[in-house]
């Protein structure tokens, strides 16, 4: 762990450091340690991992960079997997790939980040008020709660009993301000062992937490992105790619979805990225408003920042860090939704270490336990019931960066074996400044099924709507085809008709402009309207067109520019000038069709 | 290089860039080493993989003349250091910062350790400043701002080296006149491309805020992967310490990534994508990684790394990679520099990430994020109509998009064309924008707000403002 230096005593358990090729380092005399133990390396006590066990001789992968260390300097053993610590005042703090807060670590030593730096990941210091939920003699199971915190005024942190202890309540603390490190209950477990419990707890990153049951999926997570609520949504507990080349928007879609999604909780991991994403992070959310609760978005999320020049294996494990973070969260009977950007470099991490391991690569050099790592990192996605009984979910969104934009490379390929949400993204729509650059032919969304009832309840029309419109989409596709090849105009109107229609739905309803006040997040009852008119407006100019209008009578049709500029224009509860546009087109459309029949 | 160390005669094996020395012990990884060839030529090498009693040392002057029996290495206790010093500026080093213009080291000077610190992102300040660099393909389209990383995607034979010393010479502040320096590493270039860039910044008048780290074509090839981080280590001092504005021009990463896989195969590693190493998108960040600014510091380092596309491919990998690192690029097309556009600066490709919160209101003019997505979108619709055009016919066009031919060629040849020597305002620049766009009809002007159309456009506009198919 970082932060707790391993104990100088007499039975400290020594090993050797034998080799040092980058953040690999082999090590001998170390029988006492096991596999994904963590080690203090060397005389500048670098965090590490034990990854291969042979014999007395073990290999480490180092979390910091190891220029300077020598074959011969000691390694430290801790008896720990790599754990985090859990409790209040994560939230809104930002983290290392290996849970070191950065804050801490640049007062501590400026603003680089030094070697060996160690920070508690919790304030010990800080208070908390605790209230108690639980009394003396009451029987805990793992994951009950017995108390909880306000930890920011919108979330309400449950102190739980750690997954694996349970028993009979022997003391709890009285209401009032307690330190995270003290004990606050004592709990007398079926062995008749005591067992102190304090606010904080540890969990070993790699090990998903317990749940009671896994549950179908039933609500969308809502992003206020059109193109993904209303053609391609993702479940509450789903998991999500995207995939695209550099500069089409992976880390813009990713900070929106951060941004505005209805998740209560946001773990945010910039894994292998830009320093100054992060940076852009934190200094922006602080400022911005939850819609839903009314406070800054910063107090629900957490950042775990492993950047493109921090060292490669600390990215290999923030991955698993912030996922672990988010189960902890899920288990209060959150929703969460996890960002990650971006699993491509951290599937390069596991190539990178990989090779130096030199272990027979498989497909273009990745290791072939690729697609397992990948699996078991989206498998811990998901709806469920939590220890305590309530529900809670972890919906996991995952940028990809394939090489050269090509889908068909393995990273894009395994991951899409996992998820069943796959927002595609086009170099095309980008280079056009279409955002978000979603294409909607490559694109999908299996929990359109899952979710369609939600809608319903909320749209009756809404599947129904939605499928005219990505019809007329798919059709244009086709069409587009033929038009490259002898010019729109030599189409007849009908099918003109269709290419104009596609484009006011991609100007009016797919692209979205995440600097504008209104269009930056869209509510599902704008949404639906919007969706509304726009089928309203393509299915009665077919019917008009194919008595005999033309495309110019349609083209001058009042109200056609508001309509195009609807999303920026109307917010999003002011239904009353909805109405009045609906009213305007459809007025202009009953005026064209009565002149056509005079 | 005099220092305590003890000293092993002879070396197992040669191979390529690598030298094995068995028997040693107490060395570190990534130690500094002193090679001494048969014929008492002193070259510098570093460690790369170290055991209890064997180490592999990769020798920056190259192998050659060197003999198992006759080599002898020192191992010098510390990683790759230069000295860092204000002093520096005016003077040309090597890549190794040692003085190749014919005057003394700088003995007093601090030494730092080329591989410097990762920067802590919370200790970042967000990049937000624009630069006006007078030409307005970038001013407008693609914005530099202070502390932003932006490569330039070129190609053999197009003129990036024009455009980077043009960026050098009219990049500034808006209403500011700061502490600035430029600091230029070239890796593998040509003589006559370094004494290019020499000749440009004297006449310009800035030599004397110039350092120059020079490993060139005829310099072993090993000596450029130190080359770029001597460079940004003096960059970081001078911006951090010295609180000044710093333009880090690199050229040409790709020789720099060509020598880190020469690297890569002599060691034997399981190459990646055609031949580099797996870790090339790391090593290229720990480089450019290296720009920004830190919170509450008054300095700044700009980085402009220049790359030569293989067979103009941006999809190989080291455009690829560093398109992924970088906040955005600047890309060079042929089909535009053949057409005698200079800036050829592709229009659809080219990409500035911090653009967006280094323009519009009180940066340069509300109407700029705007104008800016307009001609986006126009010019991409350019494309497709250039397109269709090439299997119709021009004369077979909707008058529409006719419209939309026409102002694609003024887009090129009045906004994206200017002199070498031409430095425009950024209102001279919006002002061009606008000119063009008002070649098309106002009801395809979609991406700007009604107020902004009022302002700009209605004014002495002459074009036909109703969509008539």
């Amino acid at each position: 762990m970082p932060g707790d230096t391993v104990k100088q005593n007499s039975n400290e358990r020594l090993g050797e450091i034998t080799r040092v090729n980058g953040p690999i380092v082999e090590a001998r005399h170390m029988e006492h340690a096991g596999m994904l133990e963590v080690v203090e390396v060397g005389d500048l006590h670098l965090i590490g991992e034990v990854i291969r066990v042979r014999g007395n001789a073990v290999t480490i992968q180092v979390y910091e960079n190891t220029s300077g260390v020598r074959p011969g300097e000691a390694v430290r053993c801790s008896s720990r997997p790599l754990s985090v610590r859990l409790g209040p005042g994560l939230l809104g703090t930002i983290y290392d790939g290996i849970q070191r807060p950065l804050d801490r670590i640049a007062a501590q030593s400026g603003a680089m980040i030094a070697r060996g730096e160690k920070a508690e990941p919790l304030d010990t210091e800080k208070s908390w008020h605790f209230q108690p939920l639980a009394a003396v003699g009451q029987r805990l199971q793992a994951g009950e709660p017995f108390g909880e915190v306000q930890e920011t005024l919108s979330i309400l942190h449950k102190i739980m009993v750690p997954p694996g202890i349970s028993g009979e309540l022997l003391s709890i603390a009285a209401e009032g301000d307690y330190r995270g490190t003290e004990t606050i209950a004592t709990l007398r477990d079926a062995d008749g062992r005591e067992q102190p419990l304090s606010m904080f707890q540890y969990w070993p990153v790699r090990e998903p937490r317990p749940v009671r049951a896994r549950l179908q999926m039933a609500q969308p997570l809502l992003t206020g992105l059109r193109v993904i609520d209303t053609f391609f949504p993702i479940a509450k507990g789903g998991a999500a790619a995207i995939p695209g080349g550099f500069g089409t928007g992976k880390t813009m879609t990713q900070q929106a979805l951060a941004k505005w999604s209805n998740a209560q909780i946001i773990v945010y991991i910039g894994c292998g990225e830009r320093g100054n994403e992060m940076t852009e992070v934190l200094r922006e959310f602080p400022e911005l408003i939850d819609p839903r609760s009314g406070r800054s978005l910063m107090e629900r999320t957490i950042l775990i920042a492993n950047t493109s020049n921090m060292p490669v294996a600390a990215r290999e494990v923030s991955i698993y860090t912030g996922i672990t973070l988010a189960e902890y969260y899920r288990d209060m009977g959150y929703d969460v939704a996890i960002m990650a950007d971006s699993t491509s470099r951290w599937a390069e991490a596991l190539r990178e270490l990989s090779g130096r391991l030199e272990e027979m690569p498989a497909d273009e050099g990745f290791p072939a336990y690729l697609p397992a790592r990948l699996a078991g990192f989206y498998e811990r996605a998901g709806r469920v019931e939590t220890l305590q009984g309530s529900e809670g979910s972890v919906s996991v969104i995952g940028a990809v960066s394939p090489p050269g934009g090509d889908f068909s490379e393995p990273v894009t390929q395994h991951t899409s074996r996992f998820i069943r949400c796959f927002w595609a993204l086009d170099r095309d729509l980008a280079n056009a400044r279409h955002y978000p650059a979603i294409s909607w032919r490559n694109s999908y969304s299996e929990y359109l099924v899952e979710i369609a009832d939600w809608w319903k309840n909320h749209d009756h029309n809404w599947k129904n709507n939605r499928d005219i419109l990505m019809d007329i989409l798919q059709e244009e596709s086709n069409l587009q085809h033929i038009a490259k090849l002898v010019g729109p105009d030599a189409l007849p109107d009908s099918q003109r008709l269709t290419l104009f229609t596609a484009e006011i739905i991609k100007n009016a309803f797919l692209q979205q402009n995440s600097f504008d006040d209104i269009d930056m997040y869209c509510s599902p009852e704008k949404q639906s309207w919007m969706m509304r008119l726009l089928v309203k407006f393509a299915t009665r100019t077919l019917v008009i067109i194919q008595k005999g209008a033309t495309l110019a009578d349609i083209h001058s049709l009042p109200g056609l520019e508001r309509l195009m500029r609807m999303k920026s224009e109307i917010k999003n509860d002011d239904t009353q000038t909805m109405a009045a546009l609906e009213q305007q087109i459809s007025t202009g459309l009953d005026a064209l069709e009565r002149s056509l029949r005079a | 290089m005099k220092m305590a160390g003890l000293e092993y005669c002879g070396v197992k094996n040669i191979d390529g860039p690598l030298v094995f020395v068995d028997g040693v012990s107490n060395v570190a990884y990534d130690e500094l080493v002193e090679i001494t060839a048969p014929n008492g030529e002193l070259r510098l090498g570093q460690v790369l993989d170290v055991t209890s009693h064997s180490a592999v040392v990769q020798v920056f002057g190259g192998s050659d003349a060197l003999s198992p029996a006759g080599t002898r290495t020192r191992f010098l206790g510390s990683s790759l250091r230069i000295p860092v010093s204000k002093d520096m500026l005016g003077r040309i080093f090597d890549g190794l910062g040692r003085p190749k213009d014919g005057l003394p080291p700088l003995v007093r000077a601090e030494r730092r350790d080329v591989n410097g610190l990762p920067v802590n992102p919370y200790a970042r300040e967000y990049p937000r400043d624009f630069i006006q660099t007078g030409i307005s393909a970038i001013d407008l389209m693609n914005t530099l701002v202070r502390g932003q990383k932006l490569p330039i995607f070129s190609g053999n034979g197009l003129p990036h080296n024009r455009i980077a010393a043009q960026i050098a010479r009219q990049a500034k502040l808006l209403n500011e006149d700061v502490d600035f320096a430029i600091v230029f590493a070239a890796m593998g270039v040509k003589h006559d491309v370094a004494r290019f860039f020499i000749d440009s910044f004297e006449q310009s008048g800035v030599l004397n805020n110039v350092a120059m780290f020079l490993s060139l074509a005829d310099d072993p090839s090993v000596e450029r992967l130190i080359t770029p981080r001597s460079a940004l280590t003096l960059a970081e001092y001078l911006a951090f310490d010295e609180g000044m504005h710093v333009l880090v021009l690199i050229t040409d990463m790709s020789n720099y990534c060509e020598s880190l896989r020469e690297i890569a195969t002599a060691r034997g590693e399981i190459p990646s994508r055609k031949g580099y190493p797996g870790y090339l998108y790391s090593d290229l960040a720990s480089l450019y990684e290296r720009a920004g600014r830190l919170r509450g510091g008054a300095g700044s380092i700009t980085q402009m790394p220049i790359l030569t596309m293989p067979s103009d491919d941006i999809s190989h990998p080291i455009p690829d990679l560093t398109g992924y690192i970088t906040e955005g690029q600047i890309v060079l097309e042929r089909d535009m520099f053949q057409r005698g556009i200079y800036p050829p600066v592709a229009g659809l490709p080219s990409l500035s990430r911090l653009m967006k919160d280094g323009i519009g209101k009180g940066r340069t003019r509300d109407d700029h994020p705007h104008v800016a997505s307009q001609l986006f979108a126009a010019y991409s619709k350019v494309k497709d109509v250039r397109a269709l055009a090439s299997v119709i016919g021009e004369e077979e066009l909707s008058p529409v998009d006719k419209l939309f031919v026409k102002f694609g060629n003024a887009f090129e040849s009045r906004v994206v064309a200017q002199g070498e020597y031409e430095n425009r305002s950024i209102e001279q620049t919006l002002a061009l924008g606008w000119d063009v766009l008002k070649i098309l009809p106002r009801a395809e002007l979609l991406r700007l707000s009604e107020e902004e159309l009022k302002q700009y456009y209605d004014q002495s506009n002459t074009a036909t403002t109703v969509f008539k198919p």
